[in-house]
C-alpha cells in the first residue's frame, strides 16, 4: 500500500478492531443474503442504489459500514468477468488492490481495466453519508466521530437522537459532547416541554454556527395566523437575545476571516514581488519576463509531480529546489546573454526581457501544448483548519502566508548575512567603488538575477496551488508584482514586505462592500494617487546612492 | 505533444502554400478557419481548428463536395478581437473561401458580423452564446440560452428543490446577459428577489476567498442553494479549488457551470470537483454509436488517445454536416444559394438526436445535464425530452420578447411582432 487514503485507514482501523477472521469458503446465510443484495447495486439506478444501500445497513452484517464507505467514497468495483464486488484501497489506482467485501481482507491487485466502478451522484451520497454516518459514530477517530455528529445533526430523528444519547453517555472528546449537546439541544427545540426548551437555549447561546442561528431565528417568527411560533414568551426572549449574541460572535468572526483573506492575497503579492524587488529594485532592471519565470517554476512543479507519481505528497517540497535552479539558471541565462548588454538603458530592457516572455510562453506551449497542465493539491495542503463553527481557515492559504513570511526572512539573511548579500549590496550602491575593491561585479550581477529569478520560480510553485498551470500564467500576475514594488519603495525588500500585505488588507476589506471588480480598480487608483504624493514609494531608498538611481 | 505541434505546423504551412497558389485553386472548394492559435483563446480554439481540419480530411476521403475537394484556409486571429475581422475579410475577399467556421466569444463574433453582411458570406459560430442575435450570414449551431441556461435552472428548481441562487459570473457580454434573462426568468417563477444574488468578478480572477465565503454565507439561510456560473476560462480552477478548500460539496450548494467541459476538466484535478454540475448540448461520456465512432476518429486524428471531446467540437461537427448537406442540395457554393438552402436541413447529432437548421439561423438541441466524475467525464443526471428548438430573442427579456428572428418568410433578423417593424439585421 503506497498511499493510505483516509478511507483505507478507516477499513484498517476497522479490519483492526473486529479482529476476527472469517473462515474462508464458509458462507453463513447472513453473508450469503448481504452478497446477493451488495450484487444487486451494479446495474441499478441511483435511486434503487440509495434503497439497497438502505437495506444493507439494515441487514446489519459486520462489512457494510466499509462497504457503504468505499461505495460514498468510490472505491467499490464490480469484476466485468464474474461480476462478482469488490472494494479498491484506493480509487481509480492501476493495478486496484482489491479488498473481499465479505471478509474485508486482501483480495490482491489487478489491472484497473478488467473492474467497473460502482458510481454515485449527489443525492445517492448524500444519503450514504448519513447511513454511514451512523456507523462512524463509534469510530475510534475525534475527527471522523465530530464528522458524523454534524451530519447527523441535519436531520434529526428519533432514530438519531437516541444514538447520539447512547454515544454521550459513553462519549471521552470534550468536543465530540459538545457537538452532540448542541445537536441533542437543537432536537429538544421541538419538544412540548417549555422548560426543557429555554435550558436548550441556554445551551446553544454559546454557539456561533450559522444552523443553530437559524433554528433559533425561527422560534421568533409568527405563523400565517399572527401567534408567535413559540408561543412561550420567556423561551421566546431567551432565543432572542440568544440569536443577538451568535449574530455578534459571527460578525467578530468574520471580521478576522476578512483580515485573513486580505493577509493571505497579501502573501500572494509578496511572494511574486520578493524576486522582482531584487531585479528592479536592487539592480534596477526592469525584467518583464518576470512572470515566466514564475510559470516556468509551476511547470517544474507539474514535472516533478509527474516524474514521482506515488508520492504526490512530498513532490511540492522537492518541486520548491527545482523550481528555484531552473528559474535560477534561466535567470542567469538570460543576463548573461542579453541583459548585460543592456544596463543602463531601461527602455531596450524592458523591450528585450519582453521579448524573452514570449519566447518562453511559446517554448511552454510546443513542449506541453496550449493547454492547462493539472497540478494536484496534496493531501495536508487541500481542506481547511476548524477553529470554530464562525471561522475556518483553508490550508493552502495557511502554507502561503507561512512560505511567504520564510521565503522572506532567507532572502532578508542572505542580503544581511552572507558574502553574495555584502557584495550585491556594495555593487548596488557603488559598482565602481566595489569594482575598485575587487569585487566581480559581473558575476555578482548574475548572481543577483538568478537568485531573483530563483525566487520567482519558488513563487510559481506556491501559485500552481492557487491558480491554472499554462502558459499564460505569468502574466495574470506579472502587473500586481510591479504594483508592490513600486508601492513598496524600489530597493527596500520590507517596503514589498509592507506594501504587499496592506495591498492584500485593503483590497479584501474593499471587496464585500463594492465587489471585485471595482475594489481592484479602487486599489488601483489609490497606488496612482500615493506615488503622486510619495514618489518613491512607502519606504524610499535613502542617501547618496539613491541620488543617481 | 510533439507530433501534435508538427502537424499544426504543418497544417499552417498547408495553408500558407494553398493561398498562394490562387491559379491551381479552381478545381478546390476553400473552407476558411478562423480560430485563434496563439494568445487567451488559442487554449480552446485550438481544438476546434483541428476538429475542422478532421471534417475536410475526412470528407475528402469521402471525394469531397459536389465533385471537388475541399481545401482549408487556416488563419489565426491571436485572440484579438479587431484582428478577427481583418482576417475574416482576408478570407472573404482575398481567399474568397466558400464558407467559414470559427470564432470562439462574443465579442469576436460581434467583431466579424460587419464583414460577413457586407461581402455576403456565410459563417458557422460552434460555441454557446447568450443570445438576442440573428444575422442572415451566421449559423448559430452553439446553444442559446433558451438550450442551456433555462433548462439548468429548471433542473435545479425542479429536481434539485433549489429556492435560493447565487449568479455568479466574469463581467463581459456574455455572463451578464445570461444572468440577466435567468434573473427575468426566475423572477417570474416566483423566486424572491433576496434569493437572488448576483456578482461579477474580473477576467482571470484567482483570488476567490471572499466570494466563497459569501456564497457560503448566502447558502446558509436555511433554504437550498445553488450556483448558477457563467465564470468564464481560467478563472475556474481557482474558484472550484477554493470551494474545495472551504469544504462546499456539491451535496451542499451544487454549482452549475456554462463554460466547464471536458477539455477544462483535463487541465484540472478534478476530484474537488465530483457532484459539480455542468449543463450542455453533448458529453464525451454519452454512449452511441455515432459518438463513438467520433472519439474514434478524433484520436486518430490529433495522434493521442488521451484528448477529450467537448460540446462546441460536437457543435462543429454538425455545422460542418449542414454546410455539405446545403451545399450539396443547393447544387452550388455560392453563399446566397447555400443560406436559403440551409434552414430545414437536417443531420444527426452526436447523441443520437437530429439537428435541424431553423428558419431563425439556430438549429435544435437536446440538452444534457451532467455531474462531475473523478476521471473529468460527466455522470448524465437529466436530459431534455427532445430537441430543444433554439430561440434567438429570449422571451424573458422586456426588449426582446415581441421580437422574431425569421429569414424564410419575413427574411428578417430583428422583426417585432407587436409594431410590425424589421429593424435591420441587428439590436441597435
Amino acid at each position: 500500500m503506497i498511499h493510505p487514503s483516509q478511507g483505507g485507514r478507516w477499513l484498517l482501523m476497522l479490519l483492526f478492531a473486529l479482529g476476527v477472521v472469517v473462515p474462508g469458503n464458509a458462507q453463513s446465510p447472513k453473508d450469503a443474503a448481504f452478497l446477493s443484495t451488495l450484487g444487486e447495486l451494479r446495474d441499478a439506478s441511483f435511486p434503487d442504489k440509495a434503497s439497497i444501500a438502505e437495506r444493507l445497513s439494515q441487514g446489519g452484517h459486520s462489512s457494510v459500514r466499509a462497504v457503504l464507505t468505499a461505495l460514498l467514497e468510490d472505491r467499490l468495483y464490480y469484476r466485468n468477468s464474474d461480476q462478482k464486488v469488490f472494494v479498491a484501497k484506493a480509487a481509480d489506482a492501476d493495478p486496484l488492490s482489491l479488498i473481499d467485501p465479505l471478509t474485508l481482507k486482501s483480495a490482491g491487485a489487478s489491472p484497473a481495466d478488467g473492474f467497473t466502478k460502482i458510481g454515485t451522484n449527489n443525492s445517492l451520497r448524500h444519503t450514504l453519508r448519513m447511513t454511514v454516518a451512523h456507523f462512524s459514530l463509534s469510530s475510534p477517530e475525534v475527527a471522523v466521530r465530530l464528522e458524523a455528529v454534524h451530519d447527523m445533526s441535519e436531520s434529526l430523528d428519533e432514530e438519531t437522537v437516541s444514538l447520539l444519547r447512547k454515544r454521550l453517555a459513553v462519549e471521552a472528546s470534550s468536543r465530540v459532547r459538545k457537538a452532540i449537546d448542541t445537536a441533542l439541544a437543537l432536537a429538544a427545540l421541538d419538544g412540548p416541554d417549555g422548560s426543557a426548551r429555554l435550558s436548550a437555549i441556554g445551551t446553544l447561546a454559546d454557539s456561533v454556527s450559522q444552523d443553530v442561528r437559524n433554528r433559533l431565528a425561527l422560534m421568533l417568527d409568527k405563523s400565517p395566523d399572527g401567534s408567535y411560533v413559540e408561543s412561550d414568551p420567556k423561551v421566546r426572549s431567551a432565543a432572542a437575545s440568544a440569536v443577538a449574541s451568535i449574530d455578534r460572535g459571527r460578525t467578530f468572526y468574520s471580521g478576522i476571516e476578512t483580515l485573513f483573506f486580505g493577509l493571505s492575497l497579501g502573501s500572494v503579492l509578496v511572494l511574486i514581488a520578493i524576486g522582482l524587488a531584487i531585479t528592479f529594485g536592487v539592480m534596477g532592471v526592469i525584467n518583464m519576463a518576470h512572470g515566466e519565470l514564475m510559470m516556468l517554476g509551476a511547470y517544474t512543479t507539474y514535472v516533478v509531480q509527474t516524474a514521482m507519481p506515488g508520492h504526490i505528497e512530498i513532490s511540492i517540497l522537492v518541486a520548491i529546489p527545482a523550481a528555484f535552479i531552473v528559474s535560477g539558471l534561466m535567470g542567469v541565462l538570460m543576463e548573461r546573454t542579453i541583459i548585460r548588454h543592456l544596463y543602463g538603458r531601461p527602455l531596450e530592457t524592458l523591450l528585450a526581457t519582453f521579448g524573452v516572455s514570449l519566447l518562453l510562453q511559446q517554448l511552454v506551449r510546443s513542449i506541453f501544448t496550449a493547454l492547462n497542465r493539472s497540478v494536484i493539491t496534496p493531501e495536508w495542503m487541500s481542506g481547511e483548519l476548524k477553529l470554530n463553527d464562525a471561522l475556518s481557515i483553508t490550508y493552502n492559504r495557511l502554507y502561503i502566508v507561512i512560505f511567504t513570511l520564510i521565503v522572506f526572512f532567507v532572502i532578508m539573511g542572505v542580503f544581511k548575512r552572507t558574502r553574495l548579500g555584502l557584495d550585491i549590496r556594495a555593487v548596488s550602491q557603488n559598482r565602481a567603488m566595489a569594482k575598485a575593491m575587487g569585487i566581480r561585479t559581473e558575476w555578482v550581477d548574475a548572481m543577483t538575477f538568478g537568485l531573483g529569478a530563483g525566487i520567482a520560480g519558488v513563487a510559481g510553485v506556491a501559485l500552481s496551488q492557487l491558480t491554472n498551470v499554462g502558459p499564460d500564467l505569468g502574466q495574470s500576475y506579472i502587473i500586481d508584482s510591479f504594483m508592490v514594488v513600486v508601492f513598496g519603495g524600489v530597493g527596500n525588500l520590507w517596503g514589498s514586505l509592507i506594501g504587499g500585505m496592506s495591498m492584500g488588507v485593503i483590497n479584501k476589506l474593499l471587496e464585500p462592500w463594492v465587489g471585485a471588480v471595482l475594489a481592484k480598480i479602487f486599489v488601483l487608483v489609490a497606488l496612482i494617487l500615493f506615488i503622486q504624493v510619495r514618489p518613491r514609494g512607502l519606504f524610499p531608498p535613502r542617501g547618496r546612492a539613491a541620488e543617481d538611481k | 505533444m510533439k507530433r501534435s505541434t508538427m502537424f499544426i505546423a504543418a497544417g499552417l504551412l498547408a495553408a500558407g502554400i494553398a493561398s498562394t497558389r490562387d491559379a491551381a485553386a479552381q478545381d478546390t472548394i476553400k473552407v476558411g478557419v478562423l480560430h485563434s492559435l496563439s494568445g487567451t483563446m488559442a487554449i480552446s480554439e485550438t481544438t476546434l481548428k483541428d476538429t475542422v481540419l478532421m471534417m475536410i480530411d475526412a470528407q475528402n476521403k469521402k471525394g469531397g463536395v459536389l465533385g471537388k475537394k475541399l481545401e482549408a484556409v487556416v488563419v489565426d486571429p491571436a485572440s484579438n478581437w479587431p484582428l478577427f475581422a481583418e482576417k475574416a475579410s482576408q478570407l472573404l475577399e482575398k481567399d474568397k473561401v466558400a464558407v467559414v467556421f470559427g470564432c470562439w466569444t462574443s465579442v469576436s463574433r460581434k467583431s466579424v458580423l460587419p464583414v460577413f453582411e457586407k461581402d455576403n458570406g456565410l459563417l458557422f459560430y460552434p460555441v454557446q452564446y447568450e443570445g438576442e442575435e440573428s444575422s442572415k450570414n451566421v449559423i448559430y449551431t452553439g446553444a442559446a440560452p433558451n438550450q442551456q441556461a433555462i433548462p439548468a435552472v429548471d433542473y435545479l428548481m425542479k429536481e434539485v428543490g433549489v429556492k435560493r441562487w447565487v449568479l455568479e459570473g466574469t463581467d463581459y457580454v456574455y455572463p451578464r446577459t445570461t444572468n440577466k434573462i435567468l434573473e427575468a426568468y426566475l423572477l417570474a417563477k416566483g423566486v424572491a428577489p433576496a434569493d437572488i444574488s448576483i456578482n461579477y468578478t474580473p477576467f482571470g480572477n484567482s483570488d476567490w476567498q471572499t466570494r466563497v465565503a459569501a456564497i457560503k454565507k448566502f447558502g446558509s439561510a436555511g433554504k437550498k442553494t445553488a450556483v448558477v456560473s457563467t465564470i468564464n476560462g481560467d478563472a475556474n480552477v481557482p474558484f472550484y479549488k477554493e470551494l474545495g478548500n472551504q469544504k462546499i460539496s456539491a451535496e451542499q450548494i451544487p454549482v452549475v457551470a456554462f463554460s466547464v467541459g471536458e477539455e477544462e476538466l483535463s487541465g484540472l484535478d478534478a476530484k474537488p470537483l465530483v457532484g459539480q454540475l455542468a449543463a450542455w448540448n453533448y458529453f464525451e461520456s454519452i454512449s452511441t454509436p455515432a459518438n463513438k465512432a467520433f472519439i474514434d476518429q478524433w484520436h486518430a486524428f490529433i495522434k493521442n488517445p488521451k484528448r477529450t471531446t467537448n460540446d462546441p467540437m460536437e457543435a462543429t461537427y454538425i455545422g460542418f454536416n449542414l454546410w455539405v448537406k446545403a451545399v450539396t442540395a443547393a447544387k452550388t457554393t455560392d453563399t446566397t444559394k447555400v443560406i436559403a438552402a440551409l434552414p430545414g436541413i437536417e443531420t444527426p447529432n452526436l447523441t443520437g438526436g437530429t439537428a435541424k437548421v431553423l428558419p431563425n439561423h439556430h438549429i435544435t438541441k437536446p440538452v444534457y445535464i451532467g455531474e462531475v466524475k473523478a476521471d473529468g467525464q460527466f455522470n448524465v443526471v437529466w436530459k431534455s425530452a427532445g430537441e430543444v428548438p433554439g430561440d434567438a430573442w429570449s422571451d424573458y427579456l422586456p426588449g426582446s420578447k415581441d421580437i422574431e428572428a425569421d429569414w424564410v418568410t419575413l427574411k428578417c433578423g430583428n422583426y417585432n411582432k407587436v409594431t410590425k417593424v424589421c429593424s435591420g439585421q441587428n439590436f441597435k
